[in-house]
């Protein structure tokens, strides 16, 4: 793999924590634990796993929203969360979000115009005449008519409030789109447009994407490599269209087999009696164990760590890589 | 209510422009309106008006009535003229009122915009510096104040505005707390902009309205208390008049000259009520909460407003058919038809599942069923729904009480929204079983048990006592599927019930469903927008666009060659597991808006295969043979469908 545009390193956030004034220690949430994934430039990377997984919060750290406990992320050649701290302005030039809820991401009380010129103002130091061709072209890419720029968010469908926060996280012409769970809020006939949208501007300006998403039908069709967590966990990672056919953890299985495909008659998942791993309580060993049909007495002690090669997965029973 | 409503509701322009209409339509605002207006224009012409001078004492003239000796409104104690006095107190008071609700609403919202969004630490120190503020009653923390300061009016603003603060610090920290976390904040903060920038141009322009509220409703009160300080001698001091002095003066007189306080004290009522209402007015325009509808209090019922009831066309079997079903919003002069004429038949335990975009009005097609639809603005304005062969529309308020819950029940998408979050599981669902079926509490109790173990729910008997919260959100909807089937009802419509769910639990949802409706012979009308759900759990699908359905057969036949044009396109633009080389084909343009539906066709504008014909009159749902029908003049042959 060429030199990668980001480098996460043993990241874990953990929320919460610390002592009471009593020294009593007060419950802590590890919502990341010990993340290690590379993103090379130009790539679409996909994070899938379940809510509560910690896909979210691991986006959010790599645009400086928020801040590991511990680890490293680069970007680049610098250090992200040293310059996320020192300069926000400065990381948030190379690394830019598009939220879930489009309408929620956009201030009710101000217009598009607005919107879009503050981070090429604050951002980009763009005035007068520059800013205003930059304006335009930035709605062209997005496909929306200039006249939208004097109107406010309230009037713009799901679909259309999404294709500005598009237009604002190009607005620094960034390198890296962290893209948290974009379509999911929209409906089905405009996934297609936005989905396209972001297809078309990676290939025309060279971006790198971190797609979120739980849908996996969504992130089989845009991603190059995927990455599923569980449980704060990267358990498998690896080209999308190999994880897709011949998946090696037992939790990729069961997120597959669980996706309703048009066609497709489900078949027998799980037991619902199955308990979810307490957060505030991770159990020793496999935090899948639980729920797992390869379970061993191994899984209830030893963590497994990823292995090695193209499709790296993190389970004792795994069947190897073909 | 419906996301048809919403979404097509009028632009938020035109309501902007209706504030001061809105205001001009509540009476008594208007009528506040006009005392304060009144009262202020008076007070600021004082120096102009031919008035006596309100603090020249003439010992021989005290105590005139009113109208006697040239005063309008007699003397007091010292000879001085009331009237004069009255219009320069009414000037002072409200100008102490006003400065100390402008300081207290500064003071106030910046601690409580810092704290709020800041949170942590600075939140916990702020906060509890108000709180001690708070522990005092504020009429001994004012007169504290004084006495510390000594008497005198500006002391008196001073205390009262510090005894305020907490009020509005409080409210503005709760309306920041709710925005800080907000995404547009994140996203301010992503384009560049510093913690103090974003405090002042993206979280206060969200708070100023609830400023304005709060102080709307304050400034009464400040009056009320300047005027209290003053009454005890702690705010004016002679000669200066103010509303409170000069009750103060007149109660030594009290019985012997009533209207030495009796003229201030009518001034204070009518000023204040003045003020409130005019306020309440203000907040009742500006607060989004009550614009959204919540003093238009919707009825127990969905109006029926229809013209004629349609001659039942017997389906044979079935346990609920809806028949040319219209369901209708009156907002704002505007007629939106979310439902537009719907035919729908369930049979026992039978799925159907019902399938559309936002707007398409499947939800209010659900709602109307049983009368769920917000009246105003909502009503049913033709056709029937027969359960068991008796119209739904023509029965009681208190009939189709009794059968909501026991021959339909619902099942929503947001089960943390549809149970009470302070009573316990099982409490709820003992409730749902006995309000159809009176019976002694433990044997409710045990039936509860029983359901919840019938939606394997683990542990029933414990999770019994369980609150809502305690729960994860599968085995919340599993919750609220036991409380739907609680009394073995004959239709159970479920609107969108795994969509909040994660892929792992929503097939557990599914299955548990499938399971039950096969095990109970419940029907179930299933809505949704995907798919690969309806593959999964329906018999049959009916599709609809704008109000009205477009495409209805058995799943499978629709899945693998859909009639209408729209069918296809939405089967064609969603992603599917295991095809990911297949390209998305987007539905260019959007649907059209329910209040202006075009002639003919619907879809006609964003239809491919439109021709000149889909553009006029109106299209019947044909039957094609096999159960399927299709509203389309051309539609799609399978050869075609199929290539």
């Amino acid at each position: 793999m060429a030199e990668p545009l980001v480098r996460i390193d043993g990241v874990s956030r953990v929320f919460g924590g610390g002592h009471t004034l009593l020294r009593r220690p007060l419950p802590a949430v590890h919502a990341v634990q010990d993340v290690s994934l590379d993103v090379a430039p130009g790539e679409t990377l996909g994070i899938v796993g379940e809510s509560g997984c910690g896909k979210s919060t691991l986006a959010r750290m790599l645009v400086g929203l928020d801040g590991p406990t511990r680890g490293a992320i680069r970007l680049g050649d610098t250090d992200l969360v040293a310059e996320g701290r020192r300069d926000p302005a400065a990381l948030a030039r190379r690394a830019q979000y598009v939220f879930q809820d489009p309408i929620a991401s956009l201030n009710p009380r101000k217009t598009i115009r607005a919107i879009l010129e503050a981070p090429l103002g604050f951002l980009c130091g763009l005035r007068g005449a520059d800013r205003e061709a930059r304006l335009q072209e930035l709605m062209a890419q997005v496909n929306l008519a200039p006249e939208f720029l004097d109107r406010y968010p309230h009037e713009f469908s799901g679909g259309q409030a999404q294709r500005i926060g598009i237009a604002r996280a190009l607005a620094p012409d960034p390198a890296l789109v962290v893209l948290d769970e974009p379509v999911s809020a929209l409906d089905v006939s405009v996934q297609a447009q936005v989905l396209n949208l972001l297809d078309e501007l990676k290939a025309r300006l060279g971006l790198t994407y971190l797609f979120i998403s739980h849908d996996l039908s969504v992130v089989e069709t845009v991603c190059d490599r995927v990455a599923v967590m569980y449980f704060g966990r990267v358990v498998e990672i690896g080209p999308v269209r190999d994880i897709f056919a011949r998946p090696r953890h037992p939790y990729t299985r069961l997120l597959l087999d669980s996706v309703p495909v048009p066609g497709r008659k489900p078949g027998v998942t799980e037991d619902a009696n199955t308990e979810l791993p307490d957060p505030y309580d991770p159990p020793p060993g496999c935090a899948f164990r639980a729920r797992c049909p390869l379970a061993v007495a191994r899984c209830g002690t030893d963590r497994p760590e990823l292995d090695a090669g193209p499709h790296p997965v993190a389970c004792w029973e795994a069947p190897p890589p073909q | 209510m419906g996301r048809a409503a919403r979404s097509s509701a009028p632009a938020g322009r035109a309501r902007r422009t209706g504030a001061w209409a809105l205001l001009a339509r509540n009476h008594l605002a208007v009528a506040g309106l006009g005392v304060v207006t009144f009262v202020c224009l008076v007070a600021l012409a004082a120096p102009l008006l031919p008035l006596a001078d309100p603090n020249a004492t003439a010992p021989a003239d005290r105590l005139l009535r009113p109208g006697e000796g040239g005063h309008l409104l007699g003397t007091d104690a010292l000879g001085r003229d009331l009237l004069s006095r009255l219009v320069w107190g009414a000037r002072v008071s409200i100008a102490v009122g006003l400065s100390a609700t402008l300081i207290a609403a500064a003071v106030g919202s910046l601690i409580g915009l810092v704290a709020g969004y800041a949170g942590g630490r600075v939140d916990n120190w702020l906060m509890r510096g108000i709180d001690m503020v708070m522990a005092f009653p504020y009429i001994l923390l004012a007169l504290a104040i004084v006495a510390v300061l000594g008497p005198g009016l500006l002391n008196a603003l001073y205390a009262i505005a510090i005894v305020n603060v907490p009020f509005f610090a409080r409210n503005i920290r709760g309306i920041t707390l709710g925005l800080a976390r907000r995404e547009f904040v994140d996203a301010a903060r992503l384009s560049g902009k510093s913690h103090p920038r974003i405090l002042l141009t993206e979280v206060l322009p969200n708070v100023l309205p609830v400023i304005v509220i709060t102080m709307s409703t304050t400034v009464g009160w400040m009056i009320l208390e300047t005027a209290g300080l003053s009454f005890l001698g702690l705010g004016a001091q002679p000669p200066q008049s103010d509303l409170g002095s000069m009750l103060g003066e007149g109660r030594r007189v009290l019985f012997t000259h009533p209207h030495v306080s009796v003229v201030p004290g009518l001034a204070i009522l009518v000023l204040v009520m003045g003020i409130n209402l005019l306020g309440d007015g203000i907040r009742d325009v500006l607060d989004p909460r009550l614009k959204s509808g919540a003093l238009s209090r919707p009825v127990a019922r969905t109006a029926v407003r229809r013209t004629a009831v349609p001659e039942r066309q017997d389906h044979p079997g079935a346990v609920l058919e809806l028949q040319g079903m219209e369901t209708e919003f009156h907002v704002g002069g505007q007629v939106y038809r979310a439902v537009g004429g719907v035919d729908l038949h369930l049979a026992p335990g039978e799925c159907v599942g019902l399938v559309g975009e936002s707007g398409s009005g499947k939800s209010v097609t659900a709602m109307s069923v049983m009368g769920l639809v917000p009246t105003p603005p909502g009503r049913i304005a033709g056709g029937a729904a027969w359960l068991d062969g008796s119209d739904l529309f023509a029965l009681s308020d208190e009939e189709i009480r009794q059968r909501r819950g026991r021959d339909v029940a619902h099942v929503f998408q947001d089960p943390l929204g549809t149970l009470h979050p302070l009573h316990t599981v099982g409490a709820q669902l003992v409730e749902a079983i006995r309000a159809h079926r009176p019976m002694p509490r433990t044997e409710a109790e045990a039936a509860a048990c029983d359901l919840l173990a019938l939606v394997r729910i683990p542990n029933p008997a414990e999770r019994m006592q369980a609150f809502p919260h305690e729960l994860s959100g599968g085995m919340r909807q599993r919750v609220c599927i036991a409380m739907g089937l609680a009394n073995d009802p004959s239709v159970l419509i479920a609107d969108e019930p795994t969509t909040a769910l994660d892929v792992t639990v929503q097939a557990q949802v599914l299955a548990l469903m499938d399971r039950l409706r096969r095990e109970r012979d419940s029907a179930i009308l299933f809505i949704t927008h995907d798919f690969g759900v309806v593959s999964a759990i329906c018999d049959r699908v009916a599709v609809m666009y704008a109000g009205r359905i477009v495409e209805t057969g058995p799943t499978d036949e629709i899945l693998a060659a859909p009639a209408h044009p729209y069918t296809d396109r939405l089967i064609a633009c969603v992603p599917v597991l295991g095809a990911p080389d297949r390209r998305l084909e987007a539905i260019s343009g959007r649907p059209p808006v329910v209040n202006a539906l075009p002639p003919g066709c619907a879809f006609a504008d964003r239809c491919p295969r439109a021709r000149d014909e889909c553009r006029v009159g109106d299209i019947a749902l044909v039957e094609q043979g096999g159960g399927r029908a299709v509203r389309c003049l051309f539609p799609m042959e399978r050869e075609v469908a199929d290539g």
